[in-house]
């Protein structure tokens, strides 16, 4: 360690659940090779990085730099999402945890030891699913012979006819009810098979990209041995999605950022 | 295990870490609020994080529409609604709930 380097630290696991291997090829942030810093128990999943990069002052400028802000969001993310695919639970840190040496490692570990252990407890063998659902496009103001630019469902099916204003306003409307009742739907079989669920904000399409207007942006605590009926009833909804004027997206496994903290959702 | 599906439903499915680029937005907001939240040796300015996560969020969060379809469990995620959860805990208290 010099003073030139600090340590970023990823995520925390068990200390016996690390084989030689599970550290093996993976690299973080700033490229360097990912190891453990054990303790009571516990161990801390760091890697060393330039101070130049990760110190006070090059942290606070980096992340009002969204591409550099990105660089290391995908690298921790990368890192985390390989960590909890090789171990039953690792629970994620916080983008951009640094410590100057190992003693400052060790005495997060010691001091958090109670709450990590319980929450590795309450995590062992749970990944979280990403589940998005977006509105497809809204039937645009119908336009001399082409009828309802819309997509083909409940409010497609006459293309070609003009309707009248309040017919249009009526059809309108009851999409939107259609839609918000698919959603409730949605969240509810998925919360029903989820040990956890987590609403988070909608997403606006500048940032994600995605078509649609996203409607539900969510999370879900399931048991690893159970992700294939979850994936697959999402299978289902999404299938079914479309008659009611839904796109849904899936995304994960991930770590369990969303429930490391218990009254996460409370 | 069955951890990997390759596809949902026909799906593309994004999955973090296994070489498909997920979104940013969906990284972002896991990495910059959620997980292990302590204070590291080193003292960044999680005013910054903070000022920039409502930032995403005012770009993100389409309020109005989703009222609209009235859609609001959102309204109800404590990450709105306590934005200083987390970010107060001193260095070495370790906790990763926030109370």
């Amino acid at each position: 360690m010099t003073p030139e380097e600090l340590l970023y630290a990823y995520a925390i696991a068990r200390e016996g659940a690390l084989r030689p291997e599970t550290l093996e090829n993976l690299t973080g942030v700033a490229g360097e090779p990912v190891r453990a810093v054990p303790h009571l128990g516990l161990a801390a999943l760091v890697g060393r990085v330039p101070a130049a990069e990760f110190d006070e002052g090059a942290l606070a400028e980096g992340m009002e730099d969204l591409s550099r802000l990105e660089r290391v969001a995908r690298g921790h993310q990368r890192v985390v999402e390989e960590l909890s695919a090789a171990l039953r639970c690792v629970l994620p840190m916080r983008l951009a945890t640094v410590y100057r040496d190992e003693t400052g490692v060790r005495r997060m570990l010691a001091a958090g030891r109670m709450d990590f252990g319980a929450a590795l407890d309450r995590l062992d063998g749970r990944v979280e699913w990403g589940v998005k659902v977006y509105a497809l496009m809204e039937p645009s103001e119908p336009s001399g012979a082409s009828g309802v630019d819309g997509p083909s469902g409940a409010c497609g099916s006459d293309a070609g006819a003009k309707p009248s204003g309040r017919e249009y306003l009526r059809r309108r409307g009851a999409a939107r009810r259609a839609r918000g009742e698919g959603v409730r739907d949605i969240h509810g079989a998925l919360a029903g098979l989820a040990e956890r669920a987590r609403v988070y904000p909608p997403q606006n399409s500048r940032l994600s990209g995605a078509s649609g207007r996203n409607v539900l942006n969510a999370a879900y605590l399931v048991r690893r041995e159970r992700g294939g009926d979850f994936t697959s009833v999402v299978g289902e909804l999404a299938e079914a999605g479309p008659r009611s004027g839904l796109r849904v997206e899936l995304t994960g496994p991930w770590a369990p950022y969303s429930f490391v903290r218990e009254d996460g959702d409370g | 295990m069955d951890r990997r599906p390759s596809s949902v439903g026909g799906l593309p499915e994004r999955r973090p870490g296994s070489g498909e680029p997920a979104n940013l937005a969906d990284i972002l907001e896991r990495v910059l609020d959620k997980g292990v939240v302590i204070a590291g040796d080193i003292r960044i300015e999680l005013l910054d994080i903070e000022l920039l996560t409502i930032r995403l969020r005012l770009v993100v969060a389409s309020v109005e529409r989703a009222k609209e379809m009235g859609i609001d469990w959102w309204e109800h995620d404590p990450a709105l609604s306590s934005r200083a959860r987390g970010n107060r805990l001193e260095a070495g208290e370790g906790s990763p709930g926030d109370t």
